[in-house]
């Protein structure tokens, strides 16, 4: 299949996430996480956070309002109904925790074609109010090639 | 840690409306993982669970072995195959490494019905010392 390679470098605007207590805490109880700091306002504050903690995977809830329109961004021109989600790296720094506003950028880091098969790599930079970077994600998915 | 020490395995199975469930609370409602019609449209044998889903147990093992939120530096992952519902998934893990600065590195995999659908999962561990 053809790949926009022109694409690679895009850049998309940031979008920002709002961090709801439970929001922590249904994303929690979906995965089955059971450590009360994701869970218990007064575990959390025992531990010495201000709220209930993310767990590292809650990324996934922050990123996706700037990594969806990412995968749909027309001049990329992902084929949705043929797309696998082939790889996933998250690298996180200091938690996030509910009360913070994560900001996330996207952008294509690279696309190619690999044995008749699109291959696209985005890249997602999330940061919370002090500026930290709280997570650095890199999102392969593969577009099966017809 | 030592390198060759084994992580606690971790044992889940994700019951038969957890997909939606994890839709809602992750926001990816792509209808291979909820709409039983559309997953076989596509030519897939029913709901798929979310590949994210099946990471985030992965992480779990980590996290229950490691200390918490906070000891899960990195992780990285290679989707293979398709997890389903209402199937045990098994998370096992081995330290491979220790690196001067103290951060522990793991290799994991996922199983069900014992094929591997996550393989070569590494993670970056930094433990309170």
């Amino acid at each position: 299949m053809p790949v926009n390679t022109a694409a690679i470098g895009k850049t998309f605007a940031p979008a920002t996430y709002a961090v709801g207590r439970e929001k922590i805490r249904e994303y929690a109880h979906a995965v089955g996480e059971t450590n009360p700091l994701h869970l218990d306002v007064d575990a959390a504050r025992a531990g010495g956070y201000d709220d209930v903690v993310a767990p590292p995977m809650f990324a996934v809830v922050y990123c996706l309002p700037s990594v969806w329109p990412a995968l749909f961004d027309e001049e990329i021109g992902i084929d949705f109904g043929h797309m696998v989600h082939g790889g996933q790296e998250f690298e996180w720094g200091p938690v996030v925790v509910a009360g913070e506003e994560i900001t996330t950028t996207t952008s294509l880091k690279d696309a190619s074609e690999r044995r008749g098969n699109g291959l696209f790599v985005f890249e997602s930079v999330s940061v919370n109010p002090a500026g930290d970077t709280v997570c650095t994600g890199l999102w392969t998915n593969i577009v099966r090639g017809g | 840690m030592q390198p060759g020490d084994e992580l606690e395995p971790l044992r889940i199975t994700p019951d038969k409306y957890l997909t939606v469930r994890y839709a809602g609370a992750s926001g990816d409602f792509n209808p291979i993982h909820i709409d039983e019609e559309f997953a076989h449209e596509v030519g897939l044998p029913g709901r798929i669970l979310h590949g994210l889903y099946t990471m985030a147990q992965v992480a779990r093992a980590q996290t229950d072995s490691g200390g918490g939120p906070a000891s899960l530096k990195r992780l990285s992952v290679q989707f293979r195959g398709m997890g389903v519902p209402e199937v045990e998934l098994t998370v096992t893990g081995t330290v491979t490494e220790v690196r001067e600065d103290g951060t522990v590195v793991t290799e994991s995999s996922c199983e069900q019905d014992r094929k591997r659908i996550i393989r070569n999962a590494e993670a970056e561990l930094r433990l309170e010392r």
